[in-house]
């Protein structure tokens, strides 16, 4: 073993990458339950691209065909049903630990410098998994898939001169047919993996490189031994490898309590008029996306004014592409001399509090049909999301925070 | 540990409160996959009342036949009516165009109707027809208004002449011991062949099996998810000793 070890090590350093990246990667050793999201994310990726292929064997993607060969891997095809709801369970728990991964990065500002360029790759895997989801959730070819295809292309037709031509170009037909079918199928099984991916490698070798945040936001590179070894810091590999497999674990618990008890998750995650076929002629009475996306879709909905001669609906479209652009800005706009919300003062933690909470409530308000009062507080949350952003660089300023310790705590 | 349960289950939580209820009261029935007996005498009906209209394109005879436990042989004799063989898939030789000229639409692929709709939905609206002279076929629907569909099981349920209470679920009357509500129609037009009792335990069967339709999987799959979960919780304590045991050096 040892010998075939040295004869790949001359050839490909081997040895090198695994110290780099597991055996000598030292982590900060406070890791607490919010860094379990990461490798559970990881976790989730490679369901994904394991499920995905196998459903690929069986899956039609044709107008015709897309819908009955879905019920012919649930009914036929061995093991079928378990491969589809392990890929269906598995998109909504991939934006789950996603999302918890993102609020994490917040709470103890894992953005800050030197870390801008993992949170920029984060955000770009965060951006292609969206459209990877989106894309995938047609290929079914239900009501839902259908139609919700429709609302979110027909979204670009409102950019004022181009709208129209690119919508048609989006969809390769006017309006959603088997030929937009199509593209999506080789989008999301081809093109949007190899970004993803490409992304995610992205991601780990700008991580490794300055090293891990934590919970105190300090950095234990400034406190080493006579070795060079970080005082706060353990190697990744064994101590963090055995330690995610017990985050394994309870995600597996909740994952299949999901899988095999209530796959549909009352309508959330499967949604009940996706299981009739996709009909161009008969629009749902109540069109939704599925939940990961209904926060942007409330601010959607909740942009209902004219302005500058352009239709509400292009304000709307421009809100919500820029309540996602502003995370991209995010290091910048954090000018607090610590991290960890650990130190930070009074008003980053409500902010941060407020800002988590509107999300949720956008949520729920984009899987719910929008009334008059609903709009109403989808426009009040909506403004303060972007208020946590624009405000950022003067609360994180002005407040008092407190002293960071030397070494990290508990 | 703790912390992590409960911040999972803080991510869930508000996502569970978001069922929208049914625009009409609906009377409610808990489908039981299991009870074989139930399901056999819903294929039955199925296939003797409504599956000369209605396919269900997404599944094959002998996979009922295996699930429902009925022998092929006594399958094939007793409910195909269409010549199909037994491995085909249940469709049938209505001709779509011509049903939407008769009906106003083409009667729907139930295969998957109890996704749908749910089972509370189908065994009302099955139960839920009545007179009404201004619609094309004579009846309507308390819970679908308006439906293209007639009336198919009017020799056993009988035809109610007004709309039928749907959304009083049948109770016990605490002073005389009595079952109220079986029968939920006040005044009928045409008498059935069929007691109340006995057409609503006939469309609890009917709605059980398009449940099962819908989901045939579904018994097996709770079985190996408790398998699943059991290995995952002996897995979870494996797992706590080794990390317990490597972290023990770690201050």
């Amino acid at each position: 073993m040892n010998k075939l070890i040295n004869w790949v090590d001359e050839r490909l350093p081997i040895v090198d990458a695994w110290n780099k990246h597991l055996g000598k990667y030292y982590a900060p050793k406070n890791f607490n339950v919010w860094y379990f999201f990461g490798s559970l994310a990881m976790l989730v990726l490679v369901n994904q691209l394991i499920t995905g292929i196998w459903l690929t064997m069986s899956y039609n993607p044709s107008g015709e065909g897309a819908f009955a060969s879905v019920e012919y891997i649930m009914r036929d095809v061995e093991w079928g049903w378990l491969l589809r709801y392990l890929h269906s369970t598995g998109a909504s728990a991939f934006f789950v630990v996603v999302y918890l991964h993102m609020f994490r990065g917040l709470m103890y500002g894992s953005y800050q410098k030197p870390r801008e360029l993992i949170w920029i790759f984060g955000m770009l895997i965060y951006l292609v998994l969206m459209a990877e989801a989106f894309m995938g959730y047609l290929l079914p070819w239900g009501q839902m898939s259908y139609w919700g295809a429709q609302v979110i292309v027909n979204l670009f037709g409102a950019i004022p001169v181009i709208g129209d031509d690119l919508a048609l170009w989006i969809r390769g037909d006017y309006l959603i047919s088997g030929i937009t079918l199509n593209r999506f199928f080789a989008l999301h099984v081809v093109a949007l993996p190899i970004v993803l991916l490409g992304l995610v490698v992205l991601h780990i070798l700008a991580l490794h490189e300055v090293g891990s945040n934590n919970p105190d936001g300090i950095d234990i590179k400034k406190n080493k031994d006579e070795n060079g070894v970080p005082k706060d810091g353990i190697p990744f590999h064994p101590y963090y490898t055995v330690h995610d497999l017990l985050g394994v674990a309870v995600f597996f618990f909740i994952f299949f309590l999901v899988v095999f008890f209530f796959p549909e998750v009352g309508g959330l995650f499967l949604e009940k008029p996706n299981f009739e076929p996709a009909n161009p002629l008969k629009t749902p009475d109540h069109i939704a996306p599925v939940w990961y996306f209904t926060p942007f879709y409330a601010m959607l909905r909740a942009v209902t004014v004219d302005l500058f001669g352009l239709a509400a609906k292009f304000w709307g479209v421009v809100v919500m592409g820029a309540a996602i652009a502003i995370l991209f800005v995010l290091p910048w706009l954090d000018r607090s001399p610590v991290r960890s919300i650990r130190y930070k003062g009074w008003l980053s933690k409500i902010a941060l509090a407020i800002f988590a909470v509107s999300f949720v409530i956008l949520g729920y308000l984009g899987v719910v049909p929008a009334t008059e009062g609903r709009t109403t507080v989808a426009q009040i949350l909506t403004t303060l999301y972007f208020l946590y952003f624009i405000l950022m660089p003067f609360y994180t300023r002005m407040e008092k925070t407190k002293p960071v310790p030397e070494r990290v705590t508990g | 540990m703790k912390k992590l349960i409960l911040g999972l289950f803080m991510t869930v939580l508000p996502t569970l409160a978001l069922a929208a209820g049914p625009a009409v009261s609906l009377d409610s029935v808990d489908a039981d996959h299991t009870n074989k007996a139930s399901l056999q005498r819903g294929a039955a009906t199925y296939m003797n009342y409504c599956a000369g209209c209605h396919s269900m394109e997404y599944a094959r005879y002998n996979r009922i036949a295996a699930d429902l436990e009925i022998p092929e042989d006594l399958f094939l004799e007793n409910l195909i009516f269409t010549g199909a063989k037994i491995g085909e898939l249940i469709e049938i030789g209505m001709d779509k165009k011509q049903a939407e000229a008769w009906f106003g639409s083409a009667p729907p692929d139930l295969t998957l109707v109890s996704r749908v709709r749910g089972e509370d939905w189908l065994y009302s609206y099955l139960r839920a027809f009545y007179k009404d002279d201004s619609r094309p076929l004579g009846v309507n629907n308390a819970v679908f208004e308006n439906v293209g569909m007639p009336h198919v099981m009017v020799a056993e349920q009988g035809l109610c002449a007004v709309p039928p209470r749907i959304g009083t679920a049948p109770n016990v009357d605490p002073l005389s011991g009595n079952v109220r509500n079986v029968d939920i129609c006040d005044s009928w037009a045409i008498e059935g062949s069929m007691e109340p009792a006995e057409f609503n335990s006939a469309m609890y069967d009917l709605t059980n099996f398009l449940s099962y339709m819908g989901d045939p999987i579904k018994v097996e799959r709770e079985r190996l998810g408790i398998l699943v979960l059991i290995f995952v919780a002996i897995f979870f304590i494996f797992a706590y000793l080794l990390n317990r045991e490597y972290w023990k050096d770690v201050h």
